[in-house]
């Protein structure tokens, strides 16, 4: 029978507040001023998410004059130093009208900056991004013009992308060009980091003490590199200075504003937030406002300094606030109010600074705004005790009010995390606008000790980015690219060859229509795979080398543990700990592909290779009948079936073997983690159809979860599945579930969602994302697309505007399983 | 081995009990409401279902067919119901599963098999099985063994029942049951008879006598505008569970909807549905506050 849900207590059968209510994505809010929590909030949020991106020229000016006169008087840590010193001396400086958290990467809020020295946009990557129809930046014609005559022709040659596309072996290009794997490093500087909470006991005065000791230490008789870490820990302290004197300059516009003020209460504040820029970064923030501050000028300053990957991530955030809220409140000087202000503010300066935009190919191609700072909230203190506070909750409260695009948060729900945060947490998520992602801190601390570090060092760890683990504060964890494991069956499948070009992408492995046994097709595969992922090493290591040598991130080094005692940059090996991930994408569609061949061809006998192959080639044009038999006839990843899960285990564990422990050239190894952010759908577009049915050019399967559509049997069935991975051996699996508004009405449907996670946790699952939208809705958002502005959805470890997806990746949203029906 | 027809089971089943569950659906019901949303499970033997829709005329069912049942059409296949014999035969060879078989015989270990798989989540959410139909006292042999199992693993027991059966089967299910979902049609037997097929004195009796037992009870009521929802039912209903011994019960009501007209069509048959209603809002706060006079609180989806 169908049945509705056993309501315990009838008076609670609405929720507090439901998903379409005043104030909520679904409501078209042209006439008022939206949400947000008082008018001041309200005023900056719309200003933040009606702001157009645009790109600014100022940065690209600044540095390009200051290398044309500078370049070789330096050594390249000093000369990244001072450079960074001069934007911070000269960059436009910005105090909107009711700010209270001040600073922008560009002269005004969602004003981009670029970085020449990784990549120099060309004129045309800038009238594809003034146009394009997606993720649009905008540019005058007279800065294209001074930006064709004063900087592209100085960056010509010289910029990392150059210098990597310059020296790559041409078996790494052919595969590169075929869709087998990205590079992250070409586009933009390794980054992907997150703090811990030195910066919030220690100003940039305390730090620069610990460098000059450090020089002092040199021991330039005995030590080789002695010379090389003088130069870089001289370039540390003058980041150090670049950052207080990016304050000072707030701080002096600030009292000159107060000055001009008319309004008694703003003149005020004015001249708060210049006794806040005083302070910090320079001494350690000694109040609520002063500890945001003082993350946003660090913020700023790795962010402007060079353009690393996930922009910057201020880790357990909640965990270092929390004493100086608790510490104020109890003296009376903060209310909860004033609290929850403040961080509003900063969640719109995060907001106020999309992506920069990416050069050449994928300049047309778009991908998101989004810059993936995550908030971590909740999870573990250092100490293994519970880290949730009343800043936990306030933060809650922002994410349903402002649902901004940016900053990304997470909940981490540990076995010592209290259910009433779980469920506070449940009961944003049905709110729909994908977030928050719910990570696992009883899995991603084992992770990192499997990884090598210490406990403590795990436990004030977290995700940053999308899924992937890291000691906040203290490690460098640079994502190298995706994998596109189906597609290396594809040219396994075609012996060497990309059957979209015909070129050949990798190895000959043999004919499959002479393979014997599943056996022998599975290891010519995973023979394949190998040389792939050596592949992508070689030249990572390579890419690695040319970051430390030309483009060394000194103020990052800084904030990073070890950088200053080991006089390194946070690129060669200064950080404690150092990763490298390669992220493997598609497991599902590679392990129901498997699954085909493994019955039909070579157990069953009731397809052959040829056959399959033939059908496969045509993209299963007049094959219907057999597609459909594949997909009605086959144990697919994702249904708790022993068959398939077993081949995915497989996969996994080959991957693991492949890449997991293979040493970097930083002291560190190479590890593996199972994200895919919006690759997949990349992936799937350079690749023809597939032997589990899946057409050609459709995504592949995201993450860890299963093909789309595929998991028929629930979602208890779906994490069953994917707990049979050893998931502690991965930097981070992705579990994307679609949940339908339909199946959380009532208290009791959240409690059992939340249930749900805790039982996936509990099995030794990482992380699990929920994206609660109804396809009708998704529909309507095609066809009026004005009407549904604030629809956010979350995507894979992140979450993005519906309308700012284009039409493929909106596809992949609807297509995903809907929960409704299973 | 003996075994039951089960006609499907569902993996977090979040309505038919505490927690998160898992349903299992046995086929064949002693009533044949003309509502029911499950038509396929009626019948307690095993059933050909096609979904038009589904259908890409390969015609793979027709070549198969031992009895030359099929044959294809404009309007997709079409079974001649004299020769099929139900072999099976036609839903195995179809590529896209249009064709079905609803009801499939399953052992208790295999049962078992599937529930234990989901323990964990039965136990971090206070959630179990819970045995649906169909009527699964129409299975008490099975039934029982898969209660008493349950039992000694520990795993909580919903059975979702008509309590349509023998006294003595009633009571030993009760015995080997944590919670019963008991519907409630209709408080006039010749009403009751109209619109299920069978008279409720049986069922009222059963009720009562499951009252007088350990095991816990929630009454759901179909609740359908021009059936059972008018207000002289709905009193009649709250008096009679008012009077049950032992503590007051809860009540769900569940609103009709007319999804099972779809249903009927995959199984080859039309369905009359007229006269039937769902019940405005208001009348559904008219019937809460009814079986509110009485002290029983009653809960809608």
């Amino acid at each position: 029978m169908e049945t509705p849900v056993i309501n315990i207590n009838k008076n609670k059968t609405v929720p507090a507040r439901p998903a379409r209510a005043e104030g909520n994505f679904y409501r078209k809010s042209t006439n008022k001023i939206g949400p947000g929590m008082n008018a001041r909030i309200q005023k900056l949020r719309k200003e933040s998410f009606e702001a157009e991106p645009t790109l600014s020229i100022e940065r690209a000016l600044i540095e390009t004059r200051f290398y044309k006169e500078n370049y070789g008087k330096y050594s390249i840590p000093v000369l990244r130093a001072l450079n960074f010193l001069e934007i911070c001396k000269k960059k436009t400086i910005y105090i909107g009208d009711g700010e209270l958290i001040v600073g922008e990467r560009g002269p005004k809020p969602k004003s981009v900056p670029t970085f020449p020295e990784l990549t120099c946009h060309s004129v045309e990557d800038f009238h594809v991004l003034n146009t394009r129809e997606m993720q649009r930046y905008t540019i005058s014609q007279d800065d294209i013009g001074i930006y064709e005559k004063e900087v592209i022709p100085y960056w010509e040659g010289k910029t990392q992308r150059e210098r990597i596309f310059g020296h790559v072996p041409k078996e790494w290009k052919a595969a590169y060009e075929a869709g087998i794997f990205t590079e992250f490093m070409e586009q933009r500087a390794p980054g992907h980091t997150a703090l811990d909470g030195k910066i919030y006991k220690k100003g940039m005065l305390d730090f620069k003490k610990e460098i000059a000791e450090q020089i002092e230490k040199l021991d330039f008789l005995n030590d080789p590199e002695a010379t090389d870490k003088s130069e870089q820990l001289k370039a540390m302290g003058i980041s150090c200075d670049a950052v207080i004197l990016f304050a000072e300059r707030h701080a002096d516009l600030a009292e000159e504003m107060a000055n001009q003020e008319k309004d008694k209460k703003r003149t005020e504040e004015l001249n708060g937030l210049a006794r806040v820029c005083r302070r910090v970064p320079a001494h350690a923030p000694q109040n609520f406002w002063e500890a945001i501050q003082m993350y946003w000028f660090v913020h700023l300053g790795t962010i402007t300094e060079l353009n690393g990957w996930d922009a910057m991530n201020p880790g357990h955030f909640d965990q270092h606030l929390a004493p100086f809220y608790e510490k104020e409140i109890k003296a009376g000087n903060l209310t909860r109010d004033d609290a929850k202000e403040l961080l509003s503010c900063f969640w719109i300066k995060v907001n106020n600074h999309p992506a920069p935009p990416k050069v050449g190919i994928t300049a047309r191609e778009s991908g998101t705004y989004n810059d993936f700072t995550n908030i971590n909230i909740g999870g573990l203190k250092p100490d293994g005790s519970d880290g949730t506070s009343e800043v936990s909750y306030i933060m809650l409260e922002i994410i349903e009010e402002l649902h901004l695009l940016q900053p990304g948060n997470s909940v981490h729900i540990s076995a010592r995390t209290p259910d009433r945060f779980l469920m506070a947490s449940c009961n944003v998520i049905r709110q729909g606008h994908g977030y928050p992602s719910v990570f696992n801190p009883d899995i991603y601390i084992q992770e990192m000790l499997q990884q090598g570090k210490t406990l403590d060092d795990a436990r004030e760890g977290g995700c940053s980015g999308c899924i992937e683990v890291g000691a906040f504060g203290k490690e460098a964890y640079l994502l190298t690219g995706y994998l596109n494991v189906p597609k290396i069956l594809e040219i396994t499948l075609n012996k060497g060859i990309d059957p979209l070009t015909g070129k050949k992408a990798g190895i000959e492995t043999g004919d499959p229509k002479d393979f014997k046994s599943y056996d022998e097709l599975y290891n010519a595969f995973l023979k394949q795979l190998n040389f792939m992922v050596n592949q992508k090493i070689l030249v990572s290591n390579y890419i690695d080398r040319m970051f430390a040598k030309y483009a060394p991130a000194p103020f990052l080094s800084v904030v990073i543990e070890d950088c200053i005692t080991k006089g390194k940059d946070y690129y060669d090996g200064g950080p404690r700990y150092n990763t490298n991930y390669i992220q493997c994408t598609g497991l599902g569609t590679v392990t129901d592909s498997l699954s085909v061949l493994k019955k039909h061809v070579f157990e069953e006998k009731n397809i052959s290779m040829a056959n399959l192959l033939n059908a496969v080639a045509k993209n299963y044009e007049h094959e219907e009948e057999l597609r459909q038999f594949i997909l009605n006839n086959t144990p697919f990843y994702g249904n708790d079936d022993d068959y398939a899960d077993g081949i995915a285990i497989g996969v996994y564990n080959d991957l693991l073997a492949a890449i997991d422990g293979k040493p970097n050239i930083k002291g560190g190894k190479y590890h593996l983690n199972m994200l895919s952010t919006t690759c997949h759908v990349y992936f799937g577009k350079v690749m023809g159809a597939s032997p589990n049915g899946r057409l050609a050019h459709k995504s592949i399967s995201d993450g860890t979860s299963p093909s789309h559509g595929c998991d028929v049997n629930g979602p208890t069935s779906v994490i069953r599945s994917l707990v049979k991975l050893d998931q502690t051996k991965s930097g981070g699996t992705l579990l994307n579930q679609r949940f339908m508004p339909g199946l959380l009405k009532h208290e009791e449907d959240l409690v059992k969602l939340g249930k749900l996670i805790r039982s996936y946790f509990t099995l030794g699952g990482h992380h699990i994302q929920f994206n609660i939208v109804d396809t009708a809705t998704l529909y309507a958002a095609q066809k009026n697309p004005e009407d549904y502005k604030d629809l956010l959805v979350r995507m894979a470890g992140y979450s993005d505007y519906f309308n700012d997806m284009n039409a493929d990746l909106q596809q992949e949203v609807i297509d995903r399983t809907e929960n409704e029906s299973f | 081995m003996s075994t039951s027809l089960i006609f499907d089971i569902k993996h977090y089943a979040i309505n038919d009990g505490p927690g998160i569950r898992l349903t299992v659906f046995f086929k064949g019901c002693p009533l044949s409401c003309k509502w029911c949303h499950n038509p396929e499970s009626i019948s307690p033997h095993a059933q050909k279902s096609y979904t038009a829709s589904k259908c890409i005329g390969s015609q793979k069912c027709v070549g198969i067919c031992p009895n030359n049942a099929l044959v294809l059409t404009e309007n997709g296949i079409v079974t001649d119901i004299g020769a099929c014999r139900l072999c099976g035969k036609c839903a195995e060879a179809c590529p896209t599963k249009a064709i079905e078989m609803s009801g499939s015989p399953m052992t208790v270990e295999e049962i078992m098999g599937i529930i234990e798989k989901e323990t964990l989540f039965f136990d971090q959410s206070g959630g179990g099985v819970t045995f649906s139909g169909g009527e699964p006292l129409m299975h008490p042999h099975l039934l029982l063994k898969l209660l008493k199992e349950c039992g000694r693993k520990g795993i909580h027991r919903v059975v979702d029942t008509t309590l349509f059966t023998k006294q003595a089967i009633v009571m030993e299910v009760a015995s080997n049951t944590d919670l019963f979902l008991i519907d409630i049609k209709h408080m006039d037997s010749t009403k009751h008879k109209e619109f299920t097929g069978v008279h409720n004195e049986l069922i009222l009796g059963n009720i009562s006598k499951t009252a007088n037992t350990d095991v816990g009870i929630i009454f759901r009521i179909p609740l359908i505008k021009g059936v059972n929802a008018d207000l002289d039912n709905i009193e009649k209903t709250a008096k009679f569970i008012k009077n049950l011994p032992g503590k007051t019960r809860s009540i769900q009501l569940l609103p009709y909807h007319d999804v099972a007209i779809g249903k009927h069509a995959k199984m080859g048959n039309t369905v009359e549905l007229e006269g039937m209603e769902t019940p405005t809002k208001e009348e559904i706060e008219n019937v809460i506050s009814v079986f509110d006079r009485y002290g029983i609180q009653a809960s809608v989806n």
